[in-house]
């Protein structure tokens, strides 16, 4: 039930907070989501360090190098997109330097 | 080692998770977004931080490794890819996602015998796999390593009915006695049902599909916070699964379609109807000189960049051009169809790349009203996104979706690679309007003389 709770307030708030995105940012937001699931890391983590049975700690390390990937990658590629949108200001201070 | 009580790796959690929903937040605008992004990715450390100090894990080495191929693999192509290859890339990085999920549910298979638990890691794994291999086919079109049109072949409908039913015996079979031989076997048939579900998708509709996965992977990840009692992983994934449907259906409204009629279309032979054929029609073309006259003595130019303006990396000449027709006291803006480039938002980021200030972009919401008051419409490697065939003819696939109203303009100016027809294969009426004039070559070749011819002026 709590689990439940927990889930009906996350739409909520995910759709409030992505209804709000301006469209101009539709690819790093789907970049910047991209990035939150690879917080399944942490389920591959605690799966790799709770076997010990070697098929399924190759495949638990497997699964914690692609999740690594995915949320590494994804917060990295977003932050690259994201550096470079800037108004009109941002571009005269750069000459300026 | 010392482990976290309980309750503080339940707060740190919570934390983890308002830095992500302040990630998302900080999208609402550009100033604020970069900085959201590191709140998001600080969250992120401090979760893999907490995990490693809440619960007794053997194999912390093998672990550590693991995490360091990861990054080690994944930074750099981050910081290379080049823009136009974004869609490929978050597509990529949402199928691993999806199929770390799909292992770590398969994995935790044998520590559970709650029927409602199993349920989760039926479902994880399903979703997971399908979007493993669903994400794998769209690298594979977007890369263009296989056809970009929509994959057909005789019974399809039938192996995709067989699969879901499939998918349903074992997916029973598995909650019911928990067996890891079946649970692969549910792996495996995710896999086969994420390809035919992307198959069928014309390139075209690929952006959508991109944005659909993504909500997939967030879906999967929510289930294997069920599976295991992980209050983070459920909430981490629930938000991206919110934000995948919004975002899968504003893309699917700025193209004038349903979500089931993109991925199922096909099917029912409804996107396949575009010619390929090249109509012999006279049409009125010019040289780049004659161009940048047209440009160079408006008041008003709007340019609409497409595709074809990315594969060239034009984008830089024609924010060169655009400075250029600015100091002759030339009003430029841009026009941007949500479904310009491969991915939503994608032509903003190009653009961007070129440094265009973000406030000359303008929605398609913003300037349609505006055609009318500009001189010239400047359309480069653009094709459907300004088809009236959308609003004219009821039997092109892409009728019903909203376009830019280029054709309200006084002059139209198209840079075209040839007369062959866009993405989606369909002819455009409007290159053979009397306003029209056409500049044939690459985008960045024709931007280039044009670029040379203006400054001349």
């Amino acid at each position: 039930m709590e689990l439940l709770t927990v889930v009906v307030l996350a739409i909520f708030v995910g759709f409030e907070v992505v209804s709000k995105v301006t469209s101009t940012l539709h690819t790093p937001l789907m970049s910047g989501a991209n990035a939150i699931h690879g917080i399944i890391l942490i389920g591959a983590i605690l799966v790799a360090g709770q076997t010990s049975v070697p098929w399924e700690l190759g495949l638990a390390l497997l699964a914690v190098v692609l999740a690594t990937a995915n949320l590494v990658g994804g917060f990295v590629v977003t932050d690259r997109m994201l550096h470079m949108f800037h108004g009109r200001k941002a571009p005269a201070k750069e000459d300026a330097k | 080692m010392s482990i976290l009580p309980a309750g503080w790796t339940a707060i740190l959690y919570l934390i983890v998770a308002v830095c992500f929903i302040l990630a998302l937040k900080g999208l609402s605008s550009p100033r604020t977004a970069r900085r959201g992004n590191l709140i998001g990715a600080a969250g992120a450390l401090v979760a893999v931080v907490t995990v490693f100090l809440s619960a007794r894990l053997d194999n912390i080495p093998a672990i550590l490794i693991a995490i360091a191929v990861g990054s080690a693999v994944a930074a750099p192509i981050a910081r290379r890819v080049q823009m136009t290859q974004m869609p490929q890339l978050v597509a990529l990085f949402n199928g691993v996602g999806g199929g770390a999920a799909a292992l770590v549910a398969l994995l935790e298979l044998g520590h559970n015998d709650d029927a409602w638990v199993r349920a989760a890691v039926v479902f994880t794994m399903v979703v997971g796999a399908v979007s493993f291999a669903g994400s794998a086919v769209t690298v594979a079109k977007l890369q263009e390593l296989m056809t970009t049109r929509p994959v057909l072949f005789p019974g399809m409908r039938w192996a995709m009915s067989g699969v879901v039913l499939a998918v349903l015996a074992a997916g029973g079979f598995v909650i019911a006695t928990g067996s890891i031989g079946w649970a692969v076997a549910l792996l495996l048939l995710g896999l086969v049902a994420g390809v035919l579900l992307v198959l069928p998708v014309g390139g075209a509709d690929v952006p959508i599909v991109i944005s659909l996965l993504n909500a997939f992977t967030g879906l999967a990840v929510a289930a294997s916070g069920i599976v295991l009692d992980n209050v983070l992983l459920l909430v981490a994934g629930t938000l991206v699964g919110a934000s995948g449907t919004i975002l899968t259906r504003a893309m699917a409204t700025a193209m004038g379609r349903g979500v089931g009629g993109i991925m199922f279309g096909a099917f029912k032979g409804g996107s396949t109807a575009g010619s390929t054929e090249v109509s012999d029609r006279p049409v009125r073309s010019s040289g780049a000189e004659d161009v940048a006259v047209l440009l160079g003595y408006a008041q008003r130019v709007v340019i609409v960049p497409g595709y074809g303006l990315a594969v060239s990396q034009g984008q830089h000449t024609i924010a060169e051009l655009a400075s250029v027709l600015e100091a002759r006291g030339v009003e430029v803006s841009y026009a941007i169809h949500p479904v310009a480039g491969r991915m939503p938002g994608h032509m903003n980021v190009l653009l961007a790349e070129a440094n265009v200030p973000y406030e000359s972009l303008k929605e398609m919401a913003e300037i349609n009203p505006e055609f009318k008051n500009m001189d010239v419409a400047l359309v480069v490697g653009a094709n459907d996104v300004v088809n009236p065939a959308a609003k004219t003819s009821p039997g092109s696939p892409i009728y019903g979706m909203p376009i830019l109203e280029v054709g309200d303009a006084g002059q139209v100016v198209f840079l075209k690679r040839s007369m062959r027809p866009g993405f989606a294969g369909i002819e455009n009426e409007l290159l053979y309007d009397p306003k029209t004039t056409l500049l044939f070559g690459d985008a960045k070749d024709s931007l280039t003389k044009v670029l040379g011819a203006a400054k001349a002026l």
